[in-house]
């Protein structure tokens, strides 16, 4: 019997998994959250009391639907797997679990601090993304997050990350939470305060025509907008963020304010306790580097994703589908998922020779977001033009507080600089620390392209490492079962 | 480096400081109560909630950062930048964001002396 090993329940992980196991392939589900849904569509714990429906307004079908799925394909089958461990064809959820290695064709694991490894015939990973940060002065202050990070706050906890709330950047994320905030907040006298996109609506305009690849999600961003708009949340375009004001010491340590320039130039200032902010997402690429995917640039985005074929496959045996290798959103990355599985099958020599509809389909709806994902990259635009402007103090590494000027020293040292990123971090350390460069890595690498003083320069990327998460420091191998 | 300073274990209330908590429950957990305590301040919490909500119920940041103190209270809240390692029961250093409460936990924003020097 063959095993696919699946990394990532997020739609597109469940959609492989989901696809491999109706062909009988017995699928282990890796999974590092404790529940499947992935970023977008996540559970909440069981026992809060989450108004689902005013939460996600009209993603309340798509959550059940991905939901639904999950269940469908975990739960039945969990009394049954543990009394029949050899059980086939269905799928091993396997929580709380992080893949943290890939070589030999095997996933090294880590699960509340036991090690395992897992060999497999086919491996699907859909690991996700993570928002990609542009540091602002201020921003390790206590009450600044990411926009993600804002959402699963209150998707996953119930909570805001405080009373006052300004959403900025440059994310599709932005009004989105934004505005699932504003349907939040009033319960608790809570509010946002604004919504300060660093993108010029002339832009928005632009990307119209990609845009409309989706007609329906192109509507659905514009019914957000009118949404905030209705409940009175001020949104403005085309601001430059100059600064997050506060303190991190002492008793009242935390954000106080938003510094910025608004489209005309002027200084201004919002009050604030808490601060969400993102440049649109970067991929989890990670394993799919360490399990021997080349990476490719991708100018759209100034960013690198794991090289593929059209149907995910990037490496002998390893496919990855959604906004791992391919920033897509959550239907682009369902249907990245059916296809890697199909892809998997294939190769497995288990394909059913016909021509599926629904594959047919997948193909379709992948190659209109992909075109969507283009307008989107121009309407919400990653400000790498801000590096070469960039305070010297400013902190660009948030674990090993590395500063925009220690990382440009690296770059124009008189005695001849580094030229690559991966020795400007191992020179200042940045991107050595315990994130591994998630949050520092896009930037690091606009601001040496800036110091190597060619605007037109691909960044460069920060190489992979194991673990790619940082491991318990008393993790240890599982038994051998005797 | 020195460890940053360790908070005397105290009997107060979270009632009495709630003007600190940073993050604002707009929805109820209507699981069991779970008792814990944070730098020493009893606090309770319901079982699905995590370490870093119940730290920031209570107090307006999660940890101190090791290079110049400042306080941090996370950000990503998803597993990804570790900027939220608190250390439970005297000793065990996990992710806040990613790790449900338990009952009697003893949650503590600053590193046990024996671990500081550990990143
Ligand atoms: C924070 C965030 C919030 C978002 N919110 C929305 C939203 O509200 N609505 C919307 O339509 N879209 C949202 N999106 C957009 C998102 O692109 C899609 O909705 C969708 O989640 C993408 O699906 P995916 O399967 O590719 O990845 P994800 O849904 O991100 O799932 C990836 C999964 O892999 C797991 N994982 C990653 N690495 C490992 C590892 N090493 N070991 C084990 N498990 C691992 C993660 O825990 C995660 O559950 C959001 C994206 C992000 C990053
Ligand atoms: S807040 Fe980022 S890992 Fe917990």
């Amino acid at each position: 019997m063959a095993r696919a090993v699946i990394v990532g329940a997020g739609p597109a992980g469940i959609t492989a998994a989901a696809t491999l196991a109706a062909r009988g392939v017995d699928v282990v589900l890796i999974e590092e959250g404790r529940r499947g849904g992935g970023q977008g569509y996540r559970a909440a714990p069981p026992g809060l009391d989450l108004p689902m429906r005013r939460l996600l307004g009209g993603d309340l079908a798509a959550w059940r639907r991905i939901q639904a799925r999950f269940v469908a394909l975990t739960m039945p089958m969990k009394g049954l797997h543990e009394r029949f461990p050899g059980f086939a064809g269905q799928v091993e959820f396997r929580p709380g679990t992080l893949a943290w290695n890939i070589a030999d064709s095997v996933v090294h694991t880590e699960c509340a601090g036991t090690l395992d490894e897992i060999a497999y015939d086919a491996l699907v990973l859909a690991t996700g993304a993570t928002d990609r940060i542009m540091p602002v002065p201020g921003w390790t202050l206590p009450g600044v997050y990411t926009l993600g990070g804002a959402q699963t706050a209150l998707k996953d906890q119930g909570c805001l990350i405080g009373r006052q709330v300004v959403f900025c950047g440059a994310s599709p994320l932005l009004y989105l939470a934004a505005l699932q905030y504003a349907r939040m907040a009033g319960a608790a006298g809570a509010r946002v305060v604004g919504v300060l996109d660093t993108t010029p609506f002339a832009e928005k305009r632009r990307a119209l025509p990609d845009l409309l690849a989706a007609p329906g999600l192109l509507l659905k961003g514009l019914g957000l907008l009118a949404a905030l708009k209705v409940r009175g949340v001020p949104v403005r375009h085309g601001v430059r963020l100059s600064a997050f004001t506060g303190t991190d010491q002492g008793e009242g340590a935390g954000v106080d304010g938003v510094l910025y320039q608004d489209a005309a130039g002027r200084t201004q200032r919002i009050e604030c306790d808490a601060v969400a902010f993102g440049f649109g997402l970067r991929p989890e690429s990670q394993l799919a580097e360490l399990a021997g995917a080349a990476l490719r640039y991708d100018p759209t985005f100034r960013q690198w994703f794991p090289a593929q074929d059209a149907d995910g496959r990037c490496a002998p045996k390893v496919y990855v589908a959604g906004d791992n290798c391919r920033i897509g959103g959550a239907r682009a990355a369902e249907a990245a998922g059916l296809i890697a599985a199909h892809a998997a099958l294939a190769d497995l020599g288990l394909a059913n020779g016909g021509t599926d509809t629904q594959l047919v389909a997948a193909r379709r709806t992948l190659a209109a977001m992909e075109r969507f994902q283009r307008g989107l990259a121009r309407a919400f635009a990653w400000p790498h033009h801000w590096a070469a402007g960039m305070a010297d103090e400013t902190i660009v590494c948030r674990c090993e507080n590395v500063t925009v000027g220690a990382v440009r020293g690296a770059v124009l040292d008189a005695r001849g600089g580094e030229r690559e990123l991966n020795r400007v971090k191992a020179a200042v350390r940045c991107g050595m620390g315990r994130c591994q460069g998630r949050f520092c890595g896009n930037a690091a690498a606009e601001i040496v392209a800036a110091a190597l003083g060619d605007a037109q320069a691909e960044p460069g990327r920060l190489r992979a490492q194991p673990p790619v998460k940082p491991l318990p420091v008393t993790a240890a191998p599982k038994e051998p079962v005797t | 480096m020195t460890a940053p300073p360790r908070e005397p274990p105290g009997t107060e209330q979270a009632g009495a400081r709630a003007g600190r908590a940073r993050w604002v429950r707009v929805a109820r957990f209507t699981g069991v109560p779970v008792r814990v305590s944070v730098d020493g301040i009893a606090h309770e919490a319901h079982a699905g909630e995590s370490v870093l909500s119940a730290v920031l119920a209570v107090l307006g940041h999660a940890r101190l950062n090791e290079f110049d103190g400042g306080k941090r209270a996370g950000f990503c809240v998803m597993g990804a930048c570790q900027d939220c390692w608190v250390w439970v029961d005297g000793g065990r250093r996990v992710r806040g964001c990613g790790t449900e409460v338990a009952e009697g936990m003893a949650i503590s924003t600053s590193a046990p002396r024996l671990e500081a020097a550990d990143g």
